[in-house]
């Protein structure tokens, strides 16, 4: 019954969340988007957290990401012996980065007044979370090896089950590992939580920047379409913000 | 060509007596707000001086404005590979030291202390932790502190001067200041719109005011760095970023902008330039010593048949145009030559141009004898107590040629009127004077009318925004039929 509750219900409840969360905050509480930044009030001490702490993610994120869409192709990278130990070590690292860089920060939080005049609740909750999260997934990568290897053959079948509402669960109850499970409900649990707190920001990263013009000129309202339009309807009203 | 309209703006220096209204008048309105207080979208400060924020003009500190990159120019420290990398900490940044701890006072304590023996004090508070604080420094800590060894002498535009010359310009004798109100200049291509990674950032295609989207707003906070006059502010309580917003509400409904009107000295002028987008990108990538005169060509003749006709076919409207020319801008920046941008070399074309401080007299000093006499009333402008190489860094991008024309003019409208009103100097000399800047006794006249005389509507020449569609600037009409009031519809609160 538990597992149920943690492995097919909780997945769906916390994606529903996010999704109902997200949609809704970006539309109707858009001002309240925002990475909310304090490196206006703290900028050295951040450096040391903020860079580690982030890039260790951004690439644990996309690893976990090619693992659930292309676990063929990851299995066949481990092939090698050597190249196991290459993915496996360097993952390993960038876990050890985000960790390091989230102590820093939680330190730097704590102690710096001006921090904690701008930290609220679920800046805490985010913390510990991700404190969770991060420690659980390095016990898993160091106790249970080759994770790489097995994540493919093991946790994508279950993952994919649960995206095509089949959720198969006996192999992931079946686990004995803790940290395992723990690294897997706290994954869910950070999901549900988005809408809530300030990860928010990620979801808003500005990719479009990319291809964007540097210079951006909003016309309000188009008043060149109006006098030049050959027909009698209104101008073309140009989109605004 | 690409005809479109700017409201823009002219300080007359030589008119400031930094009396800081301009500022208190900006503070009531747009910043006395939480995460705000340190903000002063319009500041005032002393020249020589390191301003505010700490050497905001020092670009190798917080990398700002755009460089020239062959045919083009590129965002000093920001931009998409720079925005992307450093997104999780933009190393450039100024954080809330560079520019002061705002604080208030303990006032209640003056009434509620107990009796005793000592005059009961307000001791100042932080706004930001509300702790008691030592104040350490203030937005105009360096007013009027011309020769101070931690201001005056740490200005960035005494880089180009030598030693000798550093060292004769803070002698006690011929020591001196002026004053250099800042507001937001609209750039034309503004760097902070171009740095923001979410374009939240953007132009206001009508009258070109450069504004924030606080609904697009994700602190990203590229533009406080990209901004090299550091007029981009970030609100360390909303986590969004602010800006002067040039007054558009009061400009909308034909008022002046706040700091405009309560201008003591009335040194403040606003008007239209028309101008041409197509000539933006080349003028930002001229050369250094051409790029004054490129921007002043993107400024276009409001007389001009043709330019009427392409601004006509562009949408803008008949009454900005009119407004544009009876623009005070277009007379002092194009027809009178007398007014520069504020650092040019940022390369982003700011609308804000400034006459540049003729004051104070000047007088030599020799044997250590200080000497206000001359063979003539005044001295030629070479010996201005402020060295031509300080003013061309701040207004020409080290062009001395450029300030010393626009003393020269100054100077013959100013001999001019002298032998006007007062008629002791000689006849000959006076015209000169003007032959020397090819200037018509009648130019000189308009010049002291619109300098000294000149009336509220003179100086403020507002294109009308048809009050009646000025809502429309902001959004459709339709959208929000039936429902009163713009702008923020839910309270402005820090997200989660």
């Amino acid at each position: 019954m538990t597992n149920i509750l943690l492995f097919a219900v909780l997945p769906y409840a916390a994606l529903a969340i996010f999704l109902v969360g997200s949609i809704y905050r970006y539309k109707n509480r858009g001002f309240s988007v925002s990475s909310i930044s304090s490196q206006f009030l703290e900028g050295k001490k951040l450096f040391w957290g903020s860079q580690p702490f982030h890039w260790g993610l951004f690439i644990l994120f996309f690893g976990h990401l090619i693992a659930f869409l292309f676990p063929s192709a990851v299995l066949a990278w481990n092939g090698q012996p050597v190249r196991l130990l290459i993915l496996e070590i360097a993952a390993f690292a960038f876990g050890l980065s985000a960790l390091l860089g989230l102590v820093l920060l939680i330190l730097r939080r704590l102690t710096n007044r001006r921090v904690q005049i701008v930290t609220s609740k679920m800046d805490i909750v985010v913390y510990a979370i991700l404190l969770t999260q991060i420690v659980s997934g390095l016990l898993v990568a160091y106790h249970s090896r080759w994770g790489s290897s097995w994540f493919s053959a093991f946790l994508t079948p279950y993952l994919r089950s649960v995206f095509v509402f089949d959720p198969q669960i006996d192999a992931i109850a079946s686990v004995t590992s803790l940290s395992l499970k723990v690294h897997v409900i706290s994954a869910f649990a950070l999901i549900g939580i988005i809408p809530f707190t300030r990860f928010v920001h990620f979801l808003v990263y500005p990719v479009d920047y990319l291809w964007r013009s540097y210079q951006q000129v909003i016309w309000n309202w188009s008043r060149k379409h109006i006098r030049t339009s050959r027909s009698h309807s209104e101008g073309h009203k140009s989109k605004n913000n | 060509m690409d005809v479109r309209s700017q409201v823009s703006m002219v300080f007359h220096l030589d008119k400031c007596i930094g009396c800081h209204t301009c500022s208190i008048a900006c503070k009531n309105i747009w910043t006395d707000r939480k995460g705000a207080e340190y903000m002063w979208w319009n500041n005032v400060e002393t020249k020589p001086g390191t301003g505010y924020p700490t050497k905001w003009e020092n670009q190798d500190i917080y990398k700002g404005g755009w460089e020239k990159n062959g045919d083009t120019v590129s965002l000093k420290g920001a931009g998409k590979f720079k925005g992307l990398k450093n997104i999780f900490h933009n190393p450039h940044m100024p954080v809330l030291d560079d520019y002061y701890e705002p604080w208030t006072y303990k006032y209640q304590d003056l009434f509620t202390a107990p009796e005793g023996d000592d005059q009961p004090t307000a001791r100042p508070v932080s706004l930001v932790t509300g702790e008691h604080m030592d104040v350490q420094s203030g937005p105009n800590w360096d007013d009027d502190m011309s020769g101070s060894i931690d201001y005056a002498r740490q200005d960035v535009n005494l880089e180009k001067l030598s030693a000798a010359e550093r060292e004769a310009m803070f002698q006690l004798e011929r020591m001196t200041l002026h004053y250099l109100p800042r507001i937001c200049n609209h750039c034309l291509n503004p760097a902070c719109v171009g740095s923001c990674p979410s374009g939240a950032l953007y132009k206001r295609g009508e009258d070109g005011i450069v504004l924030i989207n606080q609904e697009r707003c994700r602190a990203w906070r590229m533009c406080v760095t990209a901004c090299p006059y550091k007029k981009s502010y970030y609100n360390w309580n909303t986590g969004k970023s602010e800006k002067c917003i040039l007054c558009y509400p009061r400009l909308e409904s034909g008022q002046a902008p706040a700091c405009f009107h309560s201008c003591v000295g009335r040194i403040r002028y606003l008007g239209v330039l028309l101008y041409d987008a197509d000539k933006i990108a080349a003028a930002a990538a001229a050369p250094d010593d051409r790029l004054v005169d490129a921007q002043m060509d993107i400024y276009l003749d409001p007389f001009d048949p043709e330019v009427i006709k392409q601004a006509r076919l562009n949408g803008v409207a008949d009454s900005t145009i009119t407004a544009a020319q009876n623009s005070p801008v277009y007379k002092f920046v194009k027809v009178w030559k007398l007014a520069l941008p504020l650092h040019p070399e940022f390369r982003t074309l700011p609308n804000l141009f400034y006459v540049p401080a003729l004051l104070p007299t000047m007088a030599t000093v020799s044997d250590g004898v200080y000497n206000s006499t001359s063979k003539s009333l005044w001295n030629g402008v070479e010996s201005n107590r402020l060295p031509m190489k300080y003013l061309a860094s701040l207004f020409s991008a080290g062009d001395t040629g450029k300030v010393t024309e626009v003393m020269k003019r100054l100077m013959a409208v100013r001999l001019h009127r002298r032998g006007v009103t007062v008629g002791d100097l000689n006849a000959a000399e006076i015209s000169q004077a003007l032959k020397e800047v090819q200037m018509e006794p009648d130019t000189a006249d308009a010049i002291f009318r619109l300098t000294a005389l000149a009336t509220f509507d003179e100086r403020f020449v507002i294109p009308p925004a048809h009050r009646e569609e000025s809502i429309e600037m902001l959004e459709n009409t339709g959208d929000v039929k039936g429902n009163t009031g713009f702008g923020f519809k839910e309270k402005p609160v820090r997200g989660l």
